[in-house]
């Protein structure tokens, strides 16, 4: 066994829906969880005589992904008819694009473990319209609901470029924040808003030669864990077959496996590539589309900074550690709502403290976006300036968060209601500081013999500071009396 | 005074002025239908209550001195291929023999707008998919001048209504001469228009890039006023052309004045395939333009020996796919006891569709099939595309093109039945003119040895529909031929 080695191989292939208002090709609204066949109309049920109309909003909403994954968009595309007989296609074809996708020659960097990027060749995108759902849930027969058929779909396709599981579900979470940044899609792998088809197989190499196995591809992977999970099952599985029998890849031996979500297998599905023939060829129904030179640049304009980038100049630019960086980028409203404190003067290492151990958590727990709170970002800078300049402790501006929050005040009103305002006056402390050591004999002799007990009995000195001043006193100063008088 | 006489035009004055009651025009229509619809065969379905409710409204609406439609009160004939919310669509098929379409058609809701009476839906070759009407799954139509012989197709139904007088225009359907080769085989007029000029939502599709939906009636004004109403930008055909790039003109403005400056482009050789008599019209026809000052000049048109052949790749290869919905599993027949989801298909399939339907489809589905693609689809196209060239090239020399509609005159029943590429044959020469996207209209020119119609085909560039008419009005102005009437009508 160890003279053999092996590298895994990824390619994925992606769909996307894309949260435009209406349908790819009709006026119904998109629907998720609505009644059975209640968003439908003679187009996208596939009528006699119906015909479809391209909607504009997705053509540019896949132009704006496609332009955030590096592609080429192509200055000419047009629609094509795919087809195939299946209960949730009402026309029996897909409107797709075949040989001119709109995309192509694209790359996407993805964050690797180790801190460094990695760049993962897209070879195509292209928008489509989604089938139905065909539902088994009835006795003897099946049912099929037509809400989802023509819901735009981004179809994006990448090299084989990724090694392990963990590379590609950095690219499924990389992906997943760039939609959501562009406000082209949703994102959610539970509701299929995202799917991820991974193609897999290994290369092997022992002192015999080189071998490949049989492509798998998995179906049916619905989280971030599974599409990870799946591919881990796979790679061992593949190596284990290969050891057992041998079998390596050949034309017409890809198979589709689909993943059971409770006992983490794959299952076989098809054993061999069916010989599909999907008889492509131009929608006679639809225009083709020219991407002009305006139109693309009106389009490159709403491109915004891509959370990786955004990351990797929170570290460097503001000194933030990694960790921190991606969970204010993990969200754009998040970012964008950080980055409109700093404009208002916070100091970014506070202002990401402020908002990752308190905004974050409340909007979590309330279930919205941090920008819907109802913060500020202007007041969440002067909170800020109010915490490095040492008018409140570090806790004491959580609870602020906390309140503002609640009561929509401003932190300065606030400090002064919760009387969380610090003292950091020394000749008033000071004072203080002289009764507390008068009161306390047994524990300053610990301090000044440097016993065991030394350090705790500062603590105590310090701590009946505090209480004194109930909580007001700015410890830093304290600390520095104490420091000077026990000395 | 009797409506049944009276074209179109006549009709909606004579209702507009009170001289005739729309009530009237549609009791002698049915009246007509009751006598003769038992012999032609003409429709599909009838509205006879809905059509009087309507045509009361119309009585109303004039009498309370209400602006009506332009077809105010007129009693029309639609294809049974345009959807319409009330009633069935069939296509002529059993497979939509049950299908209720929840929506009309764009050029139905044109007609309604336009106040016209819908009196019911025609017969047709089954979706489209014929030269005689004999491929209709649900009917038989004859021709009117001869009920022995075929009423021409796809649009046989509408073509026979009118040749019979059962009203006086109605709408078709033209994907390689559906509208043109049953006008000339009943002796009516047939417009095709240029494609992207009506809308075709609601038209059930055949050939999508070819399909195209036109008027009949007994007069080029009747056809012009019908464009009218249907011709327009539709924003739920995404081929329907942009008015700012093509203008909609008034068709019947104008349409009496002669053209004066005229060149009319005949291909001799092309000519030479049809029949003598047919010939022997044409060619008095083209004596007439010349005795009226037209200049006739002959141009080559290299390509047109392809035509058949690339049309019957190209539209089967679309109807393959359009045709492909039809599938027992959302709409229309489904098979009674399928043992799973693909029986359902295949099943319902082969039960309901007829033979030409499948033998189409098959040509289809072939002509796309992977490693044949090119050979057949990719080549048909870019002879498409050498057609129109010999039509862009045609035009640069002369204005109209004239050519006979059809090789022969209606044929017997069952005569071409058995011989799918003979009946193919005899679309040679109006196919041309949907595989270049420009109009097209058959006007009556001459009646055979036999008493049967033969028809003048005259073609313009695209979106000059409004010279075609007026071209096809002076040979009209000139002869008789429009005011024969079939026996069975006298």
């Amino acid at each position: 066994m160890s003279d053999i080695s092996y590298e895994v191989i990824v390619g994925l292939e992606i769909h996307v829906q894309l949260c435009t208002k209406t349908k790819m090709f009709c006026s119904c609204e998109l629907s998720f969880g609505q009644e059975a066949n209640a968003r439908v109309c003679p187009v996208c049920l596939g009528l006699p005589g119906a015909l479809p109309v391209m909607n504009r909003q997705a053509v540019e909403y896949a132009m704006l992904a496609a332009m955030a994954l590096n592609c080429e968009v192509s200055p000419f595309t047009k629609w094509d008819r795919k087809s195939y007989y299946y209960p949730d296609l009402p026309k029996n074809y897909q409107i797709s694009q075949y040989d001119l996708p709109l995309g192509s020659h694209g790359y996407i960097e993805i964050p690797l473990e180790d801190g460094q990027t990695k760049r993962v060749r897209i070879l195509r995108v292209h928008l489509e319209e989604d089938a139905g759902k065909n539902l088994h849930t009835a006795g003897n027969f099946s049912q099929v609901d037509l809400n989802r058929a023509g819901t735009p779909l981004l179809e994006i396709v990448t090299e084989p470029d990724m090694n392990s599981p963990s590379q590609v579900r950095a690219l499924a979470v990389e992906l997943q924040r760039i939609v959501r940044y562009l406000g082209v899609s949703e994102g959610d792998m539970q509701k299929g808003h995202m799917r991820f088809e991974p193609n897999i197989n290994l290369a092997i190499k022992r002192p015999d030669g080189e071998f490949r196995t049989p492509i798998a591809e998995v179906k049916n992977l619905n989280s971030f864990r599974a599409l990870e999970r799946s591919i881990a099952y796979e790679v061992q599985r593949q190596l284990d077959e290969f050891l057992e029998t041998g079998v390596t890849l050949q034309m017409g031996n890809k198979s589709t496996r689909g993943w059971n979500d409770v006992d983490e297998v794959t299952v076989l599905q098809r054993e061999k590539e069916e010989a599909h023939d999907y008889r492509y060829f131009p929608d006679p129904d639809l225009v083709p589309v020219t991407t002009t030179p305006q139109w693309l640049e009106e389009i490159r304009s709403r491109l915004c900074e891509l959370p990786l980038a955004r990351q990797t100049r929170y570290v460097t630019e503001y000194g933030l550690s990694d960790y921190d960086a991606g969970v204010l980028t993990a969200e754009r409203p998040t970012a964008d709502f950080f980055e409109r404190a700093l404009a208002a003067g916070g100091e970014p290492k506070r202002v990401c403290n402020l908002l990752t151990q308190v905004g974050l958590k409340m909007a979590r727990e309330e279930g919205v976006d941090l920008a819907a709170l109802g913060l500020e970002p202007a007041g969440v800078a002067d909170l800020a300036k109010m915490a490095d300049a040492g008018t409140v402790s570090a806790t004491a501006a959580n609870t602020i968060l906390e309140s503002m929050v609640a009561t929509g005040k401003a932190p300065t009103a606030l400090a002064q209601e919760l009387n969380l305002i610090q003292t950091s006056d020394a000749g008033e402390l000071e004072g203080i500081v002289d009764q507390v050591l008068a009161e306390n004999v047994q524990a300053v002799q610990d301090v000044v013999t440097g016993s065991k007990k030394s350090k705790k009995a500062r603590g105590f000195l310090l701590g009946q500071v505090i209480q004194k001043t109930k909580g007001q006193a700015n410890p830093k100063v304290v600390s520095e009396i104490l420091d000077r008088k026990l000395k | 005074m009797s409506s049944r006489n009276l074209t179109a035009v006549e009709l909606r004055e004579a209702i507009a002025s009170r001289r005739i009651r729309s009530v009237e025009a549609v009791q002698e229509t049915f009246a007509q239908i009751d006598r003769l619809e038992p012999t032609v065969g003409a429709f599909i379905s009838l509205f006879r209550d809905q059509a009087m409710a309507r045509a009361q409204d119309v009585d109303r609406r004039i009498a309370a001195g209400e602006p009506v439609g332009a077809l105010a009160g007129v009693p029309v004939a639609v294809k049974d291929v345009l959807c319409t919310s009330f009633g069935a669509t069939t296509c002529g098929s059993r497979i939509l023999e049950q299908f209720h379409a929840p929506y009309d058609a764009t050029a139905i809701c044109k007609l309604l707008n336009a106040d016209a009476v819908i009196v019911g839906k025609t017969n047709m070759d089954e979706f489209a998919m014929g030269s005689s009407t004999e491929n209709s799954g649900l009917c038989k139509t004859v021709n009117p001048w001869a009920p022995d012989r075929v009423p021409g197709g796809s649009s046989g139904g509408s073509a026979a209504a009118v040749a019979a007088r059962l009203c006086p225009v109605a709408l078709g359907s033209d994907t390689g001469g559906s509208i043109r080769q049953p006008a000339s085989f009943c002796g009516v007029v047939g417009l095709k228009p240029t494609y992207g000029r009506v809308s075709r939502y609601g038209l059930v599709a055949y050939g999508s890039s070819l399909d195209q939906i036109g008027p009949f009636g007994r007069t080029v004004a009747d056809a012009a006023l019908m464009l009218n109403v249907i011709a327009g930008h539709d924003r739920a055909d995404s081929t329907s052309v942009d008015e700012t790039v093509a203008p909609v003109d008034d068709y019947l403005d104008g349409i009496d004045e002669p053209v004066e400056v005229l060149r009319i482009g005949v291909a001799p050789a092309f000519n030479a395939g049809a029949d003598e008599s047919v010939r022997a019209a044409i060619d008095a026809a083209l004596d007439l333009y010349r005795n009226a000052g037209a200049q006739i000049v002959e141009i080559e048109m290299p390509h047109l020996d392809y035509a058949i052949a690339a049309y019957y790749v190209i539209a089967t290869a679309e109807a393959s796919s359009n045709l492909a919905r039809y599938d027992g599993v959302h709409y229309g027949y489904r098979t009674p006891d399928p043992a799973d989801y693909v029986e359902v298909y295949s099943k319902s399939r082969e039960e309901a569709l007829g033979q030409e339907v499948k033998r189409r489809i098959m040509l289809g589905t072939y002509a796309l099939s992977s490693g044949y693609y090119d050979a057949y689809y990719l080549k048909a196209l870019k002879v498409r595309n050498l057609i129109r060239g010999d039509f862009v090239k045609a035009f640069e020399t002369c204005d109209a093109i004239v050519m006979p509609v059809a090789p022969t005159t209606a044929f017997r029943i069952g005569e071409k039945v058995d011989d799918p590429l003979k009946m193919y044959l005899g679309d040679i020469y109006t196919i041309s003119a949907n595989l270049a996207g420009i109009p097209g209209i058959s006007v009556p020119c001459g009646l055979d040895e036999n008493n049967l119609p033969i028809g003048l085909q005259v073609l313009t560039p695209a979106f000059s529909e409004a010279r075609l008419l007026r071209i096809a009005r002076m040979y009209e102005a000139a002869t008789d031929w429009h005011t024969k009437k079939p026996a069975m009508v006298q």
